[in-house]
């Protein structure tokens, strides 16, 4: 196999869920066909993706992942176009992008990289940080409850919706490996503990099954995705929770006839 | 002022919603067949019924890109219309009015007046048409009283009429006999021209340029390119959720290798920053067309201010360099969005195309006469790419391709990997400022302060106060100058056409004097500043007058 590492220095904590991330996603790269990736990462640990892997990446701006994504695709359909985004990136800063790429269908891979934590500005609560947790910036613990992103992205018909975790590396590697080659909007939700700020792993191990097979309808797969709501102590259900194909975005923006401007200067006479 | 013969002030005015915009185009077109030079301003209101809006088109045998406060004939389709502009009204002008929404008691009390009473709805009965033909009814009897033939002018009517063509010219014909000619006219000499507006002109040269994809969300007076393009076939666009999305969706447009376009106006282009910043560092083309109205804030939305030209200017965090340029007619638009969108992809950064309300939506002949075409740049496809090599412009490839393209907004090594190195950080920083000294060494060969006349006094403006500086200065003995790169700032050009003058005036529709403030960083003191800021674009005469008070 190919190096697809490259000799960049990482800088992740040791024991750092993000490794989890990067072998599953190394792994699928050549099963996927590396040459078509582009890697487009936001800002944050995960974000270092880009600095890490050997295939064409898009280091965007914190929260901007998902619209980057949609103009490479737009640009050119034969990419493969994955996002690895943060919590912070993409449930706090860029979270109307992710609804609308969700809700129009990009034909994009949204791999979020959820630790419930801003962990390379040093430990504030996200989105999906549990209330009362206590961050740098509330000592006093934090005053918001979560967001539950999976029945988040259910309820806007996110074509694909799916749910892994970093300490389960078979499962992570088939569910990325599904998410891309799902022609659609594909959401991938992983629990990414980060053992600096806010270590879940040991809980988390705990608490995480895998579903059997996907739910049967719908109303069943939001049912499912409420079963944990990211404050709760329920069990944790992962694999995918939603799978539907329909039209994709880009395929609709094709355009290829030629401008006339001769007729158009002719007209306006 | 006075009016040159053969000049012709026309306003038609009504709520919105009754369609004096289109009323006022057809005119215009009319007049184009006719051989007339046509400019029509807009001026609405930001609502969608009711409210006050009026086109005034100026129609000459030369040139005249600029209103006068002295009209000819005023088309008036509700009381208002009355209200606010028969006082401009010439002696011996034609009032045309609506006596179906118009009362007598309404009318102004001035005996020289050629007042003609018309009744739309009367029209529409009798030719058996419809009330969106109104329009029609009320262009034909305009034609009439002008002076125009029937024959010759009902055919370039009919050309902008495709639905219901044959009961629009019965409507046509119907309302001609209802009126008496009270002008003679003949025909003003040139051929016609294409009407564009300064948005379509800049959405045009950045099609020759080779535009590709265009993004936008839709803001006053930025929209007309969006909705102009989206019907261009060829030309990609797309309206995301927000200017956010926007800026970030063209830099992955761009990098993807598609030449790529944005626009919007200051609120919208402050959401933006973000990208211009990410555009210099990652140098990931991106032109915007940055269209601007009255601020601060939502400001008046449909009004006219310049007052972005030094936001523009530092707009996005760090160290950096924008290409900027500020287009003053339908023409310079075609030429200056061409030249941004070739700049921004030749030079691998951002692009901002200063337009402004007035530019954007006024109506101008197009003359077509500078070249804009696709310029070429250096690509390399191979494997051991780096992104960033070289010690200025580097080569663009594009992923799909056997080259790796690592894009970032991080400071960088070559590959585009993050450095926080002090030399490292400080070679690639130094990779940039050559690039941004190439630009200026080709701009030094190219077209950046243009000047019209001489004199003792210059006057200095920007963007589309053109039209009305050039009208407004006939026979003064000055000597006109404008920028048309504002970044970078064409210092030594501008020093040297002005170097012979001993008294510069500046001309802005801003309240601060913002290209007086730049010139005055640049070592060049202005002695005289007339601002304009209520929204309105100078009159021929008050533009006069006041330049006049200066001298
Ligand atoms: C516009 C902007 N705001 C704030 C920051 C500072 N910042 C850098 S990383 C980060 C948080 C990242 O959190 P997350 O996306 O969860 O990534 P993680 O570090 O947890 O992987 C923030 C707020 C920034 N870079 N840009
Ligand atoms: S701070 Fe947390 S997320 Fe960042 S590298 Fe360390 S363990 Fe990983
Ligand atoms: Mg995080």
């Amino acid at each position: 196999m190919e190096n697809l590492i490259l000799s960049t220095k990482n800088t992740w904590c040791p024991g750092c869920g993000n490794f989890g991330i990067q072998n599953a996603f190394k792994e699928v790269l050549p099963e996927v066909g590396k040459e078509r990736v582009v890697l487009v990462t936001g800002i944050g640990c995960h974000g270092k993706m880009a600095d890490y892997i050997n295939v064409s990446s898009f280091y965007a701006l914190h929260g901007r992942t998902i619209p980057v994504a949609t103009g490479i695709k737009s640009a050119n359909n034969d990419l493969q176009v994955i996002c690895c985004a943060g919590d912070g990136d993409v449930y706090n800063e860029g979270i109307s992008h992710l609804l609308h790429a969700a809700k129009r269908n990009s034909n994009i891979t949204v791999i979020v990289h959820d630790n419930h934590v801003f962990s390379l500005t040093v430990k504030q609560p996200t989105s999906t940080s549990p209330e009362g947790f206590t961050g740098s910036s509330t000592p006093e613990g934090h005053p918001e409850r979560p967001l539950n992103p999976v029945d988040l992205m259910l309820s806007v018909k996110a074509s694909f919706v799916a749910r892994s975790f970093v300490g389960k590396q078979g499962h992570l590697k088939e569910v990325i490996k599904e998410g891309i080659e799902h022609k659609g909007f594909s959401f991938i939700e992983v629990l990414q503990p980060c053992v600096a700020w806010y270590n879940t792993f040991p809980e988390y191990a705990k608490r995480v099954y895998e579903m059997k097979e996907i739910p049967s309808s719908f109303k069943e797969a939001r049912e499912k995705a409420q079963e944990w709501d990211y404050s709760n102590e329920a069990d944790i259900p992962l694999g995918v929770f939603y799978k539907e194909q329909k039209e994709v975005l880009e395929d609709k923006l094709e355009k290829t006839t030629e401008v006339d401007i001769g007729a158009i200067l002719e007209k306006s006479k | 002022m006075e009016n040159k013969e053969k000049d012709i002030q026309i306003i038609i005015a009504g709520a919105a919603g009754q369609g004096s915009k289109k009323a006022g185009h057809l005119i215009g077109k009319l007049f184009n067949s006719y051989g007339f030079r046509v400019f029509i301003h807009e001026d609405y209101e930001s609502v969608i019924r009711g409210g006050h809006n009026f086109s005034q088109i100026s129609v000459s045998k030369e040139e005249c890109n600029a209103i006068s406060d002295k009209i000819d004939f005023l088309l008036a389709l509700n009381k208002d219309a009355v209200e606010n502009h028969s006082r401009k009204m010439k002696e011996e002008g034609v009032l045309i009015y609506d006596s179906d929404s118009i009362k007598e008691e309404d009318l102004p009390s001035r005996a020289d007046l050629n007042i003609v009473p018309v009744s739309l709805n009367e029209i529409i009965k009798e030719a058996e048409g419809i009330d969106l033909m109104k329009n029609t009814a009320l262009v034909s009897l305009f034609m009439k009283v002008v002076g125009m033939d029937f024959e010759k002018a009902s055919a370039a009517l009919k050309k902008e009429l495709p639905v219901k063509t044959e009961e629009n010219m019965r409507v046509a014909r119907t309302a001609f006999e209802k009126v008496d000619k009270l002008r003679e006219l003949k025909e003003g000499g040139s051929h016609s021209l294409p009407l564009l507006a300064g948005n379509e002109a800049a959405a045009l040269g950045a099609i020759n340029a080779g535009l590709e994809s265009y993004f936008a969300y839709p803001m006053t007076p930025s929209t007309g390119i969006l909705n102009f393009l989206s019907k261009t076939k060829g030309v990609k666009t797309f309206q995301p959720e927000s200017e956010l999305a926007v800026i970030n969706m063209g830099l992955g447009s761009s990098y993807a290798g598609k030449r790529t376009m944005v626009g919007t106006s200051g609120g919208g282009f402050a959401l933006m920053t973000e990208g211009i910043s990410f555009s210099a560092q990652a140098e990931i083309p991106i032109c915007v067309a940055l269209s601007q109205r009255m601020g601060p804030a939502t400001g008046v939305p449909t009004y006219q201010a310049q007052a972005d030209l030094l936001f523009a200017s530092s707009s996005g965090h760090g160290d950096m360099m924008r290409f900027i340029v500020a287009p003053g007619d339908a023409d310079e638009a075609y030429e200056l969005t061409g030249k941004a969108l070739n700049i921004s992809w030749k030079y691998q950064l951002p692009s901002i195309v200063l337009l402004d309300k007035e530019l954007s939506e006024n109506t101008y002949g197009f003359k077509g006469e500078s070249e804009v075409f696709k310029e070429d740049v250096v690509t390399e496809d191979k494997e051991d790419y780096e992104r960033y090599a070289g010690e200025s412009i580097s080569p663009l490839a594009f992923p799909g391709g056997r080259a790796m393209v690592k894009a970032t907004g991080y400071e960088h090594d070559s590959k585009g990997i993050a450095v926080e190195d002090a030399n490292k950080v400080k070679e690639m920083h130094e990779k940039r400022l050559r690039k941004y000294e190439n630009l200026r060494e080709e701009l030094k060969r190219t077209d950046t302060v243009r000047t019209c006349g001489e004199g003792d006094v210059a006057i200095v403006f920007w963007g589309s106060t053109k039209g009305v500086v050039m009208e407004a200065t006939k026979g003064m003995g000055v000597k006109i100058v404008w920028p048309l790169v504002i970044q970078p700032f064409p210092e030594k050009k501008m020093k040297e056409v002005l170097s012979g003058t001993s008294k510069i005036i500046c001309v802005e529709t801003n309240a601060t004097g913002q290209l007086a403030k730049m010139l005055r960083c640049y070592g060049t003191e202005v002695e005289g500043q007339v601002l304009k800021y209520d929204g309105r674009p100078f009159t021929i005469e008050e533009l006069k007058e006041r330049i006049e008070s200066l001298l």
